[in-house]
């Protein structure tokens, strides 16, 4: 028991470290989607609501079960769904805008 | 270790390194979409893993099945239809919502572990420690979050809301909170106690959230988000599943960098903000902010059109009230005018523009505005050394110049240098102050000129006068 505590608890922490790693290089840009992307991320809870479902054998069991797949399943879906949605919007270029900035985003292809 | 359990720990570990590289794409616009399904498909893995071994190791009693497709089915409909209909200027109370079901679900996941579980010989603390914290964190983030969404549709007033003794009752609830915790984990023998535990987390993530005011919607949503996630990792810690561990805390660390950063841009400590209160002086300062209308320059929007249609290079800097009057696509429309003319037109965005980080960037894209146009903070303010017209859209405080001094209200909070311009426009419907209480110096600078209206509406008059002005 304690060794499994162990090796969670360092993944833990060290998922932290990561965390912070590669979002504090997320530019503000991108911090609305980014939040929504991490939001759909913690709906990896359904992942519980499936081990709490396949363990439930009381009422409690099941309507626990039925709350917390409810709830992590809106979370999962609707998460991904809109952060895709608002992705999907961001363009680098318009037909006519001048290629001023320093951004290297300036695809080809967009020329219409 | 079964090879089961082996082959589980290798679907979580694909899992997350699917995760990782999903946000590390989310750095520049180019990639984040791929990063988004990457991430997506890292879930799919997540839950491919966990459905492998929940169906191995079954009770084969259908009923919590039954349950579980039922749930997913409704929930997900939900979502989906929920996150397609969404407007943009509504995402952050969608956010807020989908965050408390997301901390709810991880509440009930500890709750239905702790009642599966043989009690006669007590729990150990690897088990009991974190299923009181995940039902405290997680019950925290499910109230506080739809009080956050409720606030944010205007459901709740967006004013915070105090009332006489509310500092005793929240400590004792506070009290009850940790004493209930610790006698289950002390002595985990009857579910009860753990309920006592839960309904108290949920009243004080009530109590929390009430007390705070609408400007400061982009902090508390941010540690909202980062209360779900380390309300999942602690769920993963009940049930032993290291693809929720892992995805819980990497939200946890995205959700506290937003915190802190928007806590910054925003010149207030995160813990002045949880403490509420903040803005009661706007009485006495909208009074002073009356007085100092005497010297401000009135413009039309005919003089505005004008001076833009014979710029060269034009900063637009969006603010909320922008979002509040839906104006992204007018704006839009103005600066692909004066772009189709030859006129440099950027977008300034400061951090908190909006309400939650980053808000205002999906707004304007929404209006087609291209993300080589948005500046940030850091990039927007040498430009405004050489720009001809600073064109000021229901944003404030972000751009008084009074931040550089000391000892005012928003001294040192990072501004967006719109006085270096040679020339400053400023939509706005009175001379009311920002959140921080205090006249905004810009206004009544020489080079700037006042245009009285709603933003909807001076854009478009604005589009109508620079027309009149660039056609041949």
């Amino acid at each position: 028991m304690t060794e499994t505590l162990f090796s969670n608890l360092a993944i833990f922490v060290l998922s932290l470290l990561v965390g912070f790693e590669v979002i504090s290089k997320i530019p503000s840009t991108l911090h609305t989607p980014m939040m929504s992307g991490a939001n759909a991320i913690h709906g990896v809870v359904i992942a519980g609501a499936i081990a709490i479902g396949a363990a439930a054998n009381t009422p409690a069991g099941y309507i626990l079960t039925f709350v917390a797949a409810l709830f992590a399943s809106a979370n999962v879906f609707g998460g991904y769904v809109v952060t895709d949605r608002m992705l999907r919007m961001f363009t680098p270029a318009t037909r006519s805008s001048k290629p001023a900035s320093a951004e290297p985003a300036t695809t080809p292809g967009t020329l219409s | 270790m079964t090879p089961f359990a082996f082959l589980t720990g290798l679907f979580f570990l694909a899992a997350a390194v699917l995760f990782v590289i999903g946000l590390h794409q989310m750095r520049t616009p180019r990639t984040a979409r791929r990063g988004n399904l990457l991430s997506a498909g890292g879930m799919v893995t997540a839950v491919g893993g966990t459905l492998l071994y929940a169906i191995v190791s079954s009770n084969s009693n259908p009923f919590g099945w039954v349950a579980l497709v039922a749930g997913v089915v409704i929930g997900g409909t939900f979502g989906v239809i929920r996150s397609r209909s969404v407007k943009m200027t509504d995402i952050p109370q969608l956010v807020s919502l989908f965050n408390a079901v997301g901390g709810g679900a991880a509440a009930a996941v500890a709750f239905a572990d702790f009642l599966s579980r043989d009690l006669t010989g007590g729990l150990t603390p690897s088990v009991s420690v974190p299923v009181v914290l995940d039902i405290v964190i997680g019950s925290v983030s499910l109230s506080g979050s739809l009080i956050a969404a409720g606030k944010l549709q205007g459901l709740i007033p967006g004013q915070p809301i105090q009332f006489p003794g509310a500092r005793i009752v929240n400590v004792i609830v506070v009290v009850i909170v940790v004493s209930a915790g610790a006698l289950t984990v002390l002595q985990p023998t009857s579910w009860p106690l753990l309920l006592v535990v839960l309904v108290a987390a949920l009243l004080f993530g009530i109590l929390m959230v009430l007390p705070i005011g609408g400007a400061d919607a982009p902090v508390v949503v941010s540690l909202l988000n980062a209360l779900t996630g380390l309300a999942v990792a602690m769920a993963g810690f009940v049930i032993d599943n290291q693809a929720m561990i892992i995805a819980g805390a990497l939200v946890g660390a995205a959700g506290t960098i937003l915190t802190l950063q928007m806590a910054k841009a925003m010149n207030r400590s995160v813990l002045t903000i949880m403490l509420g209160g903040f803005g009661t002086g706007d009485s006495t300062a909208a009074t002073t902010g009356a007085s100092a209308t005497s010297n401000v320059r009135e413009v039309t929007a005919d003089d505005v059109g004008l001076q833009l249609a014979y710029a060269r290079h034009v900063i637009i800097v969006p603010g909320y009230g922008l979002a509040a009057s839906q104006a992204q696509h007018e704006v839009a429309e103005l600066a692909k005018l004066l772009t189709d003319h030859g006129i440099d037109v950027k977008y300034a965005i400061h951090p908190v523009a909006g309400r939650m980080p980053g808000h205002m960037n999906v707004l304007l894209a929404e209006a087609n505005v291209p993300y080589s146009q948005m500046l940030q903070l850091d990039e927007a303010n040498p430009a405004f050394d050489t720009c001809d017209v600073a064109l000021v859209v229901g944003a404030n405080d972000v751009t008084n110049p009074a931040a550089r001094r000391t000892g005012n209200a928003v001294s040192g909070m990072p501004i967006l240098d719109v006085d270096h311009a040679k020339s400053v426009v400023v939509i706005k419907r009175s001379m009311s102050p920002g959140y921080a209480g205090i006249p905004n110096e810009l206004f009544s600078l020489p080079q700037t000129g006042m245009l009285f209206d709603d933003a909807k509406k001076a854009l478009g008059d604005i589009t109508v006068a620079v027309k009149q002005y660039v056609t041949t």
